[in-house]
């Protein structure tokens, strides 16, 4: 039954946007910590999708292939009051874009969304497939 | 005889087959909206359908109204080996896309329910062919 793949293939891509709001989850937290003893701010996380090929042709699902790390340089405030400031007096915030967040977060929950439905699609059409000529 | 009570199922039941494949060809591609570079895929129903029938006749009428639209649509094409797969076409992009994804959403969740429809019209010619079937072989006591 090749339709069985459907709920692979869109198994994968809900688990793949899952981990991706999982990442941006953890972005938004992190939103406003400052640099520790090391200096080092938080960097912002990205998920990098990938096609994943799932034996039948044409089912083709989603992975998650890296979770890289934002190098922007953080943003910098003088703030010599502040406990996490440096020698300068400036204290360094993680390099998150909430607004950027914001907007992935709403793009990964809608495509959450339409997966869920192709499976119910799905599983409905596959309930009635089993009912061939009973009714 | 028991050939020419069956070949009615047939046609129907190829039909449900490639039905069930585009419903999964079109559930990737809704699965990968967000990958890049991912180019979106669509089947050429009517070809494939006459191919697996291997009938211009009934296929040929069943399946020209369904894809009159999807051809439009899906211009050039490349096939990949056997049966089915060769009427597997590449979905031109309606928007251009700076990650090279081709996936048109509106466009995939049109087809999905479009495909949805039909799938279930085929599953009930096949049972309204078999009910037919059944009264027809009951006898005249059984009501």
């Amino acid at each position: 039954m090749s339709m069985f793949k459907i709920f692979d293939v869109s198994g994968s891509a809900v688990s793949a946007q899952s981990q991706r709001l999982n990442v941006v989850a953890s972005n938004l937290a992190n939103a406003d910590t400052v640099a520790g003893p090391n200096g080092q701010a938080y960097k912002a996380r990205q998920v990098v999708f990938q096609t994943e090929l799932m034996g039948a042709v044409g089912a083709a699902g989603v992975r998650v292939a890296a979770v890289g790390e934002d190098n922007t340089p953080g943003r910098r405030v003088h703030d010599p009051k502040h406990p996490g400031a440096d020698a300068e007096g400036y204290v360094t915030y993680s390099n998150v874009n909430t607004v950027e967040e914001m907007v992935n977060m709403i793009s990964a929950s809608r495509s959450y969304q339409n997966n869920l439905e192709v499976m119910n699609a799905a599983k409905s059409l596959l309930l009635k497939t089993l009912q061939m000529g009973q009714s | 005889m028991i050939n020419r009570l069956t070949d009615s199922l047939e046609f129907q039941s190829q039909a449900l087959v490639l039905r069930a494949e585009r419903q999964r060809l079109l559930a990737s591609n809704i699965a990968n909206a967000d990958t890049p570079g991912y180019v979106a895929r669509d089947m050429d129903f009517a070809s494939a359908l006459r191919a697996a029938t291997g009938t211009s006749g009934v296929g040929g009428a069943a399946g020209a109204a369904v894809t009159a639209a999807l051809r439009q649509a899906l211009p050039a094409g490349s096939g990949f080996g056997a049966s089915a797969e060769t009427h597997l076409r590449y979905a031109a992009p309606s928007q251009t896309n700076l990650d090279g994804n081709s996936v048109d959403m509106d466009r995939e969740r049109a087809s999905f329910a479009d495909n949805s429809v039909k799938y279930e019209a085929t599953l009930r010619f096949i049972n309204g062919s078999v009910r037919s079937m059944l009264d027809a072989m009951k006898s005249p006591q059984q009501g």
